[in-house]
C-alpha cells in the first residue's frame, strides 16, 4: 500500500457502519449502489466488532449504523453494546420497519444513544407508494415509541418532486409527533437516485416554494424543534464540501467489509477499496491508495487548482464529478466556474420536459430484481 | 428562553458530555453531530447534574480556581448552552 500524506492526517470521527443491504423497503431514491445485489456477503458479528474497537482507538466517536435496513441484523443489540462500552455516540438510521416496542427497550438496555426514522410522504398513500411497501401507519407508530422511552426523536424525509408539494405537511406531521429534529434532505441524485433523476429532481421554482416555506417554520418552531435542511445542489453555484474533505472524518464500511471514503466510492474506478478483512482500520485509513486518492489538493485539475475557494468546498464530490461528466478528477459540475456546469443545466431541463409528460416512464424501485439487472 | 436563578440545572438527557482520549477534550455529543469544547465551559457544564442553581455553580467554580468574578461568564455561557439545549431547568 502506497502512502505519501501521512503526517497531515486527521483520525476519523465518523464511523458509517452499512450492516446489511437487505432492505424491506424500495424507495426510488436510494443511495445504495445500483448493482447492490453483487455483494450479498455480509461480516459477522466478531468482524464488526472488531472494526469498531479499531476506529474507537483511533478517535472515531459517532457511529452511524444504517444499511439497507439495520434491523434485519439479528445482532443489532450485541453490537449497540459493544459500541456504548467503546463510548461511541451511536445513531440507527432506519426506516422503522419492523421496529417493536420490545426491540426498542432492548436496544436502549443495549445503550444506543438515537434513533433515526425515516418517513416518506406526509399521507399514506404517497409514502407507502414511495416506500414500495406498505408502512405509513407503522412509521407513525414507531415516533411514538421512540419518543416514549426517551430517545432524541429525528424524522428524516427525503424530499423529492414526488412529495414536495406537500412541504407543509411535513413540517405539521413532525412537529405533531414531536420531533426533537427533523431533517429535510433534498435528494442527493446517486445510486438510485440518479437512475431515477427525471422523475425525482423537482423544479428550481419547487424547490424555492418548498424551501421558504421550511424557512418560516423553522422560525416558529426555533427552541422546540430543529429542522436541518439539506440543500438541492444542482441549484447551487458551488458544490458541497463533500465528506469535509476526503479522507479526513469519514470512513463508511459497506456491508461485505469494503472501506469507503464516502459512501458511493464503491463506484469510481481503480481506488482498489480495501476490505477490513484484510487490513486493519489503521492501515486502511492511513495507507490505502483508495483513502489517499483525494486527499490535500495534489490531485486537482483546473479550475480548483488554482483557485481560492479549494479549502472551503475541496473541488466538490468526486462521485458527482465521476457520475456527471465521466472524469473523477473534474472540478465538480455544480459549480459555476466548472467547464461542465452544462451537464447540470441538461438534466435540470431534462427533469422539467419529464414533468410536463408524466406517466411516460416508471419510477425504478430499489430491490433485489432491478438491482441484478444492473449488475 | 432565559436561565431561572430559582431552578435547578440539569444536563440535557438526550446529550452527552465525555471526555474523548484521542482528542484531549470533553465534548457534546447528540444526533450525529459533537461541540468540542474548552476547558472552562467543560466545567461549567459538569456541575449542571440537577442538584445547583446559577449561583451555587457561580460560588463553586469560584473557590475551585481561587478567584472571583466569574459570575457575568458563567451566566453568558449557560445562556448559550440552554439556547443549544444543553442544559435544562425542568
Ligand atoms: S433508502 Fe429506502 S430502500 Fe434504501 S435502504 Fe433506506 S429504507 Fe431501504
Ligand atoms: S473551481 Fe473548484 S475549488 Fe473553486 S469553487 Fe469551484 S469547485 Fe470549489
Amino acid at each position: 500500500m502506497a502512502g505519501s500524506h501521512k503526517s497531515n492526517i486527521t483520525p476519523p470521527r465518523w464511523l458509517l457502519a452499512e450492516l446489511t443491504y437487505a432492505c424491506p423497503l424500495q424507495c426510488p431514491y436510494c443511495s445504495n449502489p445500483l448493482n447492490y445485489a453483487k455483494y450479498p456477503s455480509e461480516l459477522s458479528t466478531d468482524d464488526w466488532k472488531r472494526v469498531l474497537t479499531q476506529a474507537r482507538k483511533m478517535g472515531a466517536v459517532q457511529l452511524g449504523l444504517s444499511g439497507g435496513e439495520p434491523l434485519v441484523r439479528k445482532d443489532l443489540s450485541e453490537l449497540v453494546k459493544h459500541a456504548r462500552q467503546l463510548g461511541y455516540y451511536s445513531n440507527l438510521i432506519t426506516s422503522g420497519y419492523g421496529l417493536t416496542e420490545e426491540r426498542i427497550v432492548e436496544l436502549k438496555q443495549a445503550g444506543l444513544d438515537h434513533i433515526q426514522v425515516s418517513i416518506q410522504a406526509s399521507s399514506q398513500e404517497l409514502n407507502d407508494h414511495i416506500a414500495g411497501t406498505v408502512s405509513y401507519e407503522h412509521k407513525r407508530e414507531v415516533a411514538h415509541l421512540v419518543k416514549k422511552h426517551g430517545y432524541p426523536m429525528v424524522l428524516c424525509v427525503v424530499i423529492h418532486r414526488e412529495n414536495i408539494h406537500q412541504m407543509q405537511q411535513i413540517l405539521e406531521m413532525a412537529e405533531e409527533l414531536g420531533a426533537d429534529y427533523l431533517e429535510l434532505a433534498n435528494t442527493q441524485y446517486y445510486g438510485w437516485a440518479h437512475a431515477n433523476r427525471d422523475l425525482l429532481l423537482p423544479t428550481r421554482e419547487q424547490f424555492e416554494q418548498a424551501e421558504a416555506i421550511a424557512q418560516a417554520y423553522k422560525e416558529r418552531v426555533a427552541g422546540k424543534m430543529k429542522i436541518y435542511y439539506v440543500v438541492p445542489d444542482y441549484y447551487e453555484d458551488r458544490p458541497k464540501a463533500c465528506m469535509n474533505g476526503w479522507g479526513t472524518t469519514f470512513l463508511t464500511i459497506a456491508p461485505d467489509g469494503v472501506a469507503l471514503p464516502c459512501h458511493s466510492a464503491r463506484e469510481l474506478p481503480g481506488l482498489d477499496c480495501p476490505n477490513v478483512n484484510d487490513y486493519s482500520i489503521e492501515a486502511i485509513w492511513n495507507e490505502s491508495k483508495a483513502f489517499n486518492f483525494f486527499r490535500g489538493f495534489d490531485w486537482m485539475k483546473e479550475p480548483c487548482r488554482s483557485c481560492d475557494e479549494k479549502e472551503k468546498d475541496f473541488g466538490g464530490c468526486r462521485c458527482q464529478a465521476y457520475l456527471l461528466t465521466g472524469d473523477m478528477y473534474n472540478t465538480d459540475p455544480v459549480c459555476s466556474k466548472s467547464p461542465n456546469r452544462h451537464v447540470v443545466q441538461e438534466a435540470i431541463d431534462s427533469a422539467k420536459s419529464a414533468s410536463l409528460v408524466p406517466g411516460e416512464k416508471p419510477l425504478i424501485f430499489r430491490n433485489s430484481k432491478n438491482s441484478r439487472d444492473f449488475a | 428562553m432565559t436561565i431561572d436563578p430559582e431552578k435547578n440545572i440539569h444536563f440535557s438527557p438526550t446529550h452527552r458530555l465525555q471526555w474523548e482520549e484521542a482528542q484531549q477534550k470533553d465534548v457534546i455529543l447528540y444526533p450525529e453531530g459533537m461541540v468540542e469544547l474548552n476547558q472552562s465551559s467543560a466545567e461549567i457544564l459538569k456541575l449542571c447534574n440537577g442538584s445547583r442553581k446559577v449561583e451555587q455553580i457561580v460560588e463553586e467554580l469560584e473557590r475551585k480556581f481561587e478567584t472571583t468574578g466569574l459570575g457575568n461568564d458563567i451566566n453568558a455561557f449557560l445562556e448559550v448552552a440552554l439556547q443549544n439545549g444543553w442544559i435544562t431547568q425542568e
